[in-house]
């Protein structure tokens, strides 16, 4: 089978397309997540993404639909972890942790209630992104635009509170709304990125492709870039790698992404031998 | 009369293990070099972050520029060095010029965009700090005292009236450090920029700061060094001796 042939396939078009705008957007995130040693909120965000789900399912709500409760609750989420650091005396992993085992402890219960694991709870667990749908397809396009806007908006802002937070207050920047945008985004795009990668390996999506840029970036701008072209070519690769080789799609779209961070390692090191 | 900058009245600081700062009054007049000396704990750095609005004040009042600190909005006005940036990442990957171009944001109105006119802005700022040649470094690459002058640039980029510096120079070799207190000095004789400098250094405020603050959680002393080293009160605070040796001008 050729190239041309497997892009003939609709299923494949959808998950190229929804795939590349998930893996942009959680990479461009990434970059300020990891800087902020804020990288494991994506595996927080997950496992209540799970819990919600399993809610979801619950009340019979499936595919896209399900995201109408998914969405509210991680983004809700996302904000109770913020507070939690600010508020109590708890570093952000710990905030992450608490929020996190709230998650996956929640949706055990509810899929133990509803009967148990049932097959669209597990392909949330471990991401099917060949079996994306249109309609998925559409929201993915949508929230990508929104998170690029906003992102767009607040790029200053952002890179500002990034680099040192009481900086940026005392010129004038809201940090609280800018750190509530920072986690809402990174909320909507782990919704979205589950059916691509699944909820076991969304944190890869939001860290591996920021952690190679920062091996090779000379600006934060290019620190950006970098992110994204590794994020998208890993899922358009991995999608035709594992058709080709008949292996599960997410796990061979976070195998790329853990390669590529190995190359940008090595290069890293060959230019800068005294790192 | 000189313009009022910074005032305080019956400011009282507290965390969670006492009061830091206790009754402090003081005025800051335009044009004043003010160095905040004292003992470490003796609330140096709360004085100043509490200006700031960065720490809670449990009594009194502080203004900046005549308004409450707490409901001070004109960043523009001022510039801040704290410290050192001891949480920085060594591999943050924002060069030189992204960081002097963040200080402008306390310009602007969101969204906040830095136009060409501002990327000029940073460049005359860099050139004349003297780290023009660092533009396209990465900030976590420099050395200490590199990084405290492109972090001085960011300050004053958005040509503040007030530049607050929290110990700049607790990071810096001797010579660095004497050639930055200089460039400070220079900033505020040829800008007239306010200086308020928290230090250890009591030799280089009686050098270059054109008033003391010497803090010990109360107010022990505040007008110029002079004053200070002919007071009385201080001889008797410190010893004859070691007014002396702080009074001593290199």
């Amino acid at each position: 089978m050729n190239l041309l042939e497997i892009l003939s396939y609709a299923f494949i078009q959808r998950a190229l397309l929804a795939g590349t705008l998930i893996a942009v957007l959680c990479s461009l995130l990434g970059v300020f997540l990891v800087l902020r040693r804020m990288s494991l909120i994506g595996d927080g965000l997950a496992h209540i993404t799970f819990g919600s789900t399993a809610i979801a399912l619950a009340m019979k709500l499936y595919s896209a639909s399900s995201l109408l409760v998914s969405l509210p609750i991680v983004l809700l989420s996302s904000l109770g972890i913020l507070k939690l650091t600010e508020k109590t005396r708890l570093s952000g992993d710990a905030a992450i942790g608490i929020v996190s085992a709230l998650g996956i402890s929640a949706g055990i219960i509810l899929a133990s209630v509803g009967g148990g694991y049932n097959v669209d709870l597990l392909s949330y667990l471990f991401g099917n992104i060949l079996a994306i749908t249109s309609e998925e397809v559409n929201i993915a396009v949508g929230l990508f635009c929104v998170v690029m806007v906003l992102l767009s908006l607040f790029y200053n802002e952002l890179l500002a509170v990034t680099f040192n937070e009481e900086l940026a207050r005392i010129s004038g920047v809201h940090t609280n709304i800018v750190n509530a945008v920072l986690v809402l985004l990174t909320a909507l795009s782990v919704v979205l990125a589950m059916k691509l990668v699944g909820i076991m390996l969304i944190s890869s999506l939001l860290i591996l492709p920021a952690a190679s840029a920062l091996q090779l970036a000379r600006s934060f701008r290019s620190c950006m870039m970098f992110s994204a072209l590794q994020g998208g070519c890993s899922v358009v690769l991995g999608i035709f790698l594992s058709f080709a080789t008949n292996l599960p799609t997410s796990a061979t779209v976070v195998m790329l992404n853990l390669a590529f961070f190995g190359c940008a390692f090595l290069v890293r090191r060959l230019l800068d031998p005294g790192v | 009369m000189p313009r009022e900058i910074v005032r305080t009245e019956n400011l009282c600081c507290s965390y969670r293990t006492g009061r830091v700062l206790e009754d402090i009054s003081v005025t800051v007049e335009a044009g004043d070099y003010v160095g905040i000396v004292g003992p470490n704990g003796s609330g140096k750095s709360t004085l100043v972050r509490a200006l700031l609005g960065l720490c809670a004040i449990s009594d009194g009042t502080a203004l900046l520029f005549g308004v409450p600190c707490g409901r001070f909005g004109e960043w523009g006005r001022v510039g801040y060095l704290p410290q050192s940036l001891d949480q920085l990442n060594p591999v943050f990957p924002a060069t030189v010029a992204e960081t002097v171009g963040l200080g402008l944001l306390s310009l602007k109105r969101f969204p906040c965009r830095l136009t060409g006119v501002d990327r000029n802005t940073v460049d005359s700022m860099l050139e004349e700090l003297g780290v023009y040649h660092l533009k396209h470094k990465l900030i976590g690459e420099l050395s200490g005292g590199q990084q405290q002058r492109v972090l001085l640039a960011r300050a004053l980029v958005n040509e503040p009236e007030l530049l607050i510096l929290d110990e700049p120079t607790a990071a810096l070799d001797p010579e660095t450090r004497e050639r930055f207190y200089r460039l400070i000095a220079d900033i505020n004789r040829n800008r007239g920029v306010t200086v308020l400098l928290v230090t250890h250094d009591s030799g280089a405020v009686g050098q270059h700061a054109s008033k003391m603050l010497y803090l010990d959680k109360r107010l022990l002393f505040f007008g110029s060094f002079e004053q200070f080293c002919l007071s009385p009160e201080m001889s008797a605070l410190f010893g004859e001796h070691s007014q002396h040796l702080m009074c001593h001008r290199h």
